[in-house]
């Protein structure tokens, strides 16, 4: 039986070929998120670009990476959501919802979508942290 | 095409299946002696003409090869539709029973009591009669001793009793090497314990249980409770992943019921048994047409219990597999444990199934790992089949080790009597590839060698 008929195509290639894997040295702010009592840790970092105008929301991600602990589709869910931040400036990147992230992945099985939910709140916590280290 | 179709040759060579212990297929013996009942011989075992007779003589011979695999007399053999109905009918049943004897004794006190107040003067009952009356059967509900990495059939039939406030139920935890102790079933039994259901072989882990150490430890018990003139404790075992590996004379085991399944002894699904010894009080929990001795209504499934029947035999007779599927999961441990770093085995190694191998590989999570595998064409489970669609990690490795991490990251690799040392090699191979590949990914694995 085709594995589509537990993960679709899309999902499949961002959890064997994932993008965007890694640490940044260095990074403007770091989002981590769950534990393993839910299955999933997602470490999420970026690299952010300060607006001219000096306005946070303006600020642009230029870099993002992550380190994920959990099932296929958290791998996939923290690829695709660092592929669709990339290049957008805050207030955009804060505008992608968790069902946004599972679409562009071509849907997520109904037990599995908590892990969109999870790589939306890795992006929070990570400007969140970018936002903070600014404000300090 | 040719590149292609060479590449699918490739992928079509090897495809191994270690995943016996969420089912096994059916054995072609098995399925020989099957075939006649799905065709020409399909009489119902309750009818008097030649074709219901012919079924009835089927389901006999069966349940005597079954008789002689567990040591029992026939009439003790209850075929159930499965191991999870089996678990259900000894511990419903048997409380269920406990019940009916109580609500005996209850009638006659009242006929008693209403004696006693025809002769008072008035029919006034004290308002707080009735909730100490409750107070009191809540005190005395019966008392059931299980562990906490028992099947869901047996964990979710405790809960349930519970609920219900039919029962009361002591959840074991069982040592670090994956084992309930004689010692700590015997401290939990108290006055009211009248059941105590220890599974013989673990089918997450593997670990191989002490049966008949607590089998002859509650014999010990009852014996001082018949010189009391109290009533008995009855033993349970779930044996639906020892029956291959492990004795399941029920004298020996000194054990009052017993579980079978037939899918996992290649025998096919929708079919078990249950093993009840003679006047074990347990009660029907399906009711209908009064088959299986009363125990279980519905129309017998003919063809299954012929299955199940010819899978016993077979056990009787083949002697040689345990051993070579011992020599095969010790060559596959070794060489995992050596090979891929940071692993370890869970459960103890010396009291375990030949059939079960089951791996924490640190860093990782054990969904991604039996995904990985699968596109290599290599089938295992994160622990049970059963509970691969829940999100929760496995209880089975939370009761043994209290750490969610190892509970996510633990792979079960079960052996059968169709597995090879090349299907092992191969599998290594993969495994080897996928692991350092999710390891990478992972927020706690090893990029380059800054972390732990």
């Amino acid at each position: 039986m085709a594995i589509e008929s537990l993960y679709n195509k899309k999902v499949m290639e961002h959890f064997l070929k994932p993008k965007n894997l890694g640490e940044i040295k260095n990074p403007s702010g770091v989002g981590r998120v769950g534990n393993p009592v839910c299955g999933d840790v997602m470490e999420l970092y970026l690299k952010i670009r300060e607006a001219k105008s000096k306005k946070l929301d303006e600020a642009k991600i230029i870099q993002a990476k992550f380190k994920t602990f959990g099932c296929g589709a958290a791998i996939a869910s923290s690829s695709m959501m660092t592929e669709m931040i990339k290049g957008k400036n805050l207030k955009q990147a804060l505008k992608i919802s968790n069902l946004a992230v599972s679409e562009a992945l071509g849907g997520l099985p109904p037990i599995k979508r908590h892990c969109s939910v999870l790589a939306k709140e890795a992006l929070q916590r990570a400007i969140a942290s970018y936002q903070k280290n600014k404000a300090d | 095409m040719p590149a292609v179709y060479k590449r699918f040759k490739k992928v079509g060579q090897m495809r191994v299946y270690l995943d016996y212990a969420a089912t096994s297929p059916v054995k072609p013996e098995v399925r020989k002696a099957i075939l006649s009942y799905l065709a020409q011989d399909f009489g119902n075992p309750s009818s008097i003409h030649s074709w219901g007779r012919k079924a009835r003589q089927a389901i006999d011979e069966a349940r005597e090869k079954l008789a002689k695999l567990l040591n029992c007399k026939v009439e003790e053999i209850i075929f159930t539709a499965g191991g999870t109905e089996a678990d259900n009918l000894a511990i419903q049943g048997l409380v269920s029973k406990y019940w009916e004897n109580r609500e005996r004794f209850k009638e006659n006190g009242k006929q008693y009591g209403k004696q006693k107040s025809e002769k008072g003067k008035s029919n006034f009952q004290f308002p707080t009669s009735k909730p100490i009356s409750n107070f009191q059967e809540l005190i005395s509900l019966p008392h059931i001793i299980t562990s906490q990495f028992e099947h869901h059939a047996v964990l979710k039939t405790c809960e349930i009793l519970e609920k219900e406030k039919k029962a009361k139920v002591t959840y074991l935890k069982p040592n670090r090497e994956g084992i309930i102790e004689v010692e700590s079933v015997r401290q939990a039994i108290n006055p009211n314990t009248v059941l105590v259901t220890i599974m013989y072989v673990n089918n997450e882990i593997g670990t191989l249980q002490p049966i008949r150490e607590i089998g002859k430890m509650i014999e010990t018990e009852n014996k001082k409770r018949v010189k009391e003139g109290r009533g008995r404790i009855y033993f349970h075992t779930d044996a639906v992943q020892a029956v291959e590996y492990f004795p399941t004379d029920v004298n020996y085991l000194h054990v009052d019921l017993l579980t079978l399944a037939g899918h996992k002894i290649g025998a096919p699904k929708g079919i078990g048994a249950l093993y009840i010894r003679k006047s074990t009080p347990v009660s029907a929990i399906i009711f209908g047409g009064g088959q299986e001795g009363g125990y279980r209504a519905g129309t017998e499934n003919v063809a299954g219990i012929v299955g199940l029947g010819k899978a016993a035999e077979i056990i009787i007779n083949e002697k040689k597999t345990p051993a070579k599927i011992q020599k095969l999961s010790e060559y596959f441990i070794d060489r995992i444990l050596k090979e891929i770093p940071e692993t370890e085995l869970n459960g103890s190694r010396k009291y375990r199934s030949p059939a079960n191998v089951n791996l924490y590989f640190k860093h990782i999570e054990g969904e991604s790992i039996v995904l990985s595998l699968d596109l290599e064409q290599v089938a295992v489970s994160t622990g049970s089949a059963c509970t691969s669609l829940a999100l929760e990690p496995s209880h089975v490795i939370l009761s043994v080790f209290d750490d969610p991490k190892r509970a996510a990251g633990s792979v079960r690799f079960s052996l059968g009597h169709q597995t090879t040392r090349q299907e092992l090699d191969f599998t290594i191979g993969k495994l080897k590839k996928v692991i350092k590949h999710l390891r990478k990914i992972s927020p706690y694995g090893q990029s380059g060698q800054k972390r732990g």
